[in-house]
């Protein structure tokens, strides 16, 4: 009987109460954990922190695959790296805090996972580190942990480490290119030993990096406007060096570790928005809106801007549109605010990256709308059920 | 007795920066490395020592209607001084790297709230105690901010290298380092307080103004 009454008690059914025997007026009353008592949502959804958590992980796998594939024993180490630092300092910071410990939720080795994938396979481990703590302590514990922080934790370790160490952060080494498609060397590895110094970032000289496609087309604007003449900087696809479709599954193309093979990143969102964690308002309007603003850009000048299929397969905009926009803590409730944010989000990144001084701005715009979020959701909120129909925006005090 | 716990007061139990939260601006901009904290917070207490001394001399003749114009003038006199004397014997570069910031210690809230809450009520003795008091707590924050900053992000103290080939966390040189390290200095005198508190079996809540319970901003005008 105690047994069954526990196994009630464990099981989010309705708690219909056990049928109770003829009274008796002489029993004794029963333990108290028989007593079961039980409020209005009788039924949820069985999605915990915990499986939503299990379940982001595993849409990440391919891409953490397909990183290691391209970028072998190096992507490993830095992913690695990046999930135990997580782990380890939110452990830490909930000690210090004296907070409850919320480590096996895995939240915090979604947030070292993202960031690895958010650096060079070659980046030094205490960078890795720095970030981690970046990300966990300074962006999501002192705000009180998860659910409370304003902004995504693993972007802000990013930016952190992109304000910080430039340099680290802008070469990349190039990935392994499969035997069936290599060409000869100096074809395929645009070698930046050409290049100058650029915006204050240098370009190592050395002949395994290389720059992402995306600031290869910046160094290509910048040479049309007669800023600099540089020989190795037209966009390669132009040059038909790299197609479309290899820039999709990342052959040939420089990049951090999650940003190289689109495939994989969208077999994983697929899957997220299948299960319904992600919702897919976000990454449409996000993509839909940068395609839409370089498309006229492109469309106006072919010459200096490069297409909108190229800015959509180049840089971290699919892994940012995908894994870092749809973060739920940081994103808007409603569907509509949902659409706001990906708008908001596109209309940035486009604009940094056709007219901003990096190369790259998936990162920065997906933080401004986080900024944005609190105020997304006050001027989306829907009316509740049973409420009268919502004239302008009234919130409940 | 009196004039020492007055002096002693602005270093820690009502340091401006950590307690009475005042002169923020000044605090994050010029905090970037010790040599510049140092000096902004010396040419700070300069102007703080004199306008108090003034201010409390004057204060009996000074209509209380038009005070703050007066105090401002007395406060401008003092920092237009401390420029000429910078200009003159600092070198020129420190002088740059302060910028706009030497003449804007004219509208320093630490110099004006110290003129109106002291120095309008006291004798000319204390508010000088004063001055000087608020001052150094406000260089020594500002100071040991500077240091923590400059040796993260380059591995130096007072320009002297301290670790070489130090691979810095240029972060905290730019404007969101001075954020985050202030938060931090912030956090911990919270934490000191709490233990205090505890100490002395008394209960310290820490300032409510950014708690989402307390705080209102976001149905302002509702």
């Amino acid at each position: 009987m105690s047994d069954e009454a526990k196994e009630l008690n464990k099981a989010p059914q309705p708690a219909t109460a056990p049928a109770a025997p003829a009274v008796d007026p002489n029993a004794p009353l029963p333990p108290r954990h028989q007593l079961i008592v039980s409020s209005s949502p009788h039924f949820h959804t069985h999605s915990t922190v915990d499986s939503i958590m299990r379940w982001v992980l595993i849409a990440l796998a391919p891409a953490c695959l397909a990183a290691i594939y391209f970028f072998g024993f190096g992507a490993v180490r830095v992913l690695a790296i990046c999930v135990v630092a997580c782990l380890v300092f939110e452990f830490l910071s909930a000690k210090a805090m004296d907070r409850s410990n919320e480590l096996k939720d895995g939240s915090a080795a979604v947030t070292g996972l993202l960031l690895g994938m958010n650096l060079p396979s070659n980046t030094p481990w205490w960078i890795c580190v720095i970030g981690c703590f970046m990300a966990i302590v300074v962006g999501k514990m002192i705000y009180g942990g998860l659910g409370c922080n304003p902004f995504n934790p693993a972007l802000i370790g990013r930016v952190a480490l992109l304000i910080a160490f430039p340099v680290v952060m802008t070469t990349w080494p190039m990935p392994r290119i499969p035997a069936s498609l290599a060409k000869p060397a100096e074809q395929v590895m645009p070698v930046a030993s050409a290049t100058p110094q650029h915006k204050g970032e240098q370009v190592s000289v050395m002949p395994v990096t290389t720059s992402t496609p995306l600031k290869f087309s910046k160094l290509a604007r910048t040479e049309l406007t007669g800023d600099k003449v540089l020989e190795n900087s037209t966009i390669p696809i132009q040059k038909g060096e790299v197609s479309y479709w290899q820039l999709f599954l990342g052959i040939g193309k420089g990049g951090s570790l999650g940003e190289t093979c689109g495939l994989a990143l969208l077999i994983g969102v697929l899957i997220l928005i299948y299960l319904n964690i992600v919702r897919w308002q976000i990454p449409v309007c996000y993509l839909g809106t940068v395609v839409i603003i370089t498309g006229i850009a492109w469309l106006a000048n072919p010459s200096a801007y490069a297409s909108p299929l190229f800015h959509l397969l180049t840089g971290g905009l699919l892994l940012g549109a995908f894994f870092m926009a749809t973060d739920m803590v940081t994103t808007p409730l409603s569907r509509l605010g949902a659409i706001w944010f990906g708008v908001g989000c596109g209309v940035l990144t486009a604009c940094i990256r056709l007219w901003g001084s990096y190369p790259e701005g998936v990162s920065f715009s997906i933080l401004i709308m986080n900024a944005f979020t609190p105020m997304i959701d006050r001027y989306t909120a829907g009316t509740p059920f049973g409420m009268p129909k919502k004239k302008g925006i009234k919130m409940p005090k | 007795m009196k004039l020492f716990k007055t002096l002693v007061n602005g270093l820690w139990k009502e340091n401006p920066v950590l307690i009475l939260m005042l002169g923020m601006c000044p605090t994050l901009a010029t905090s970037s490395s010790a040599k510049n904290a140092i000096f902004m917070g010396l040419a700070t207490t300069c102007v703080l020592a004199g306008s108090n001394f003034v201010v409390s001399c004057f204060k009996s003749i000074i209509p209380d209607k038009v005070r703050i114009p007066c105090f401002i003038v007395i406060i401008a006199t003092f920092v237009t001084i401390v420029q000429f004397l910078m200009d003159a014997y600092v070198p020129a570069a420190l002088v740059k790297a302060l910028g706009i910031y030497l003449p804007l210690i004219t509208v320093n809230c630490i110099v004006l709230g110290r003129a109106e809450a002291f120095a309008s009520k006291n004798g000319p003795i204390l508010s000088l105690m004063d001055g000087i008091g608020m001052g150094m707590g406000f260089t020594l924050i500002l100071t040991i901010l500077g240091a923590v900053r400059e040796f993260i992000a380059s591995g130096t103290l007072f320009e002297m290298t301290v670790v070489p080939h130090w691979q810095g966390f240029a972060l905290l040189r730019f404007a969101p380092g001075a954020f985050i390290v202030l938060g931090i200095f912030l956090a911990i005198r919270n934490a000191m307080k709490i233990r205090d508190a505890k100490l002395h079996g008394t209960h310290f809540d820490p300032p409510s103004e950014l708690n989402c319970t307390t705080c209102h901003i976001c149905t302002l005008g509702k």
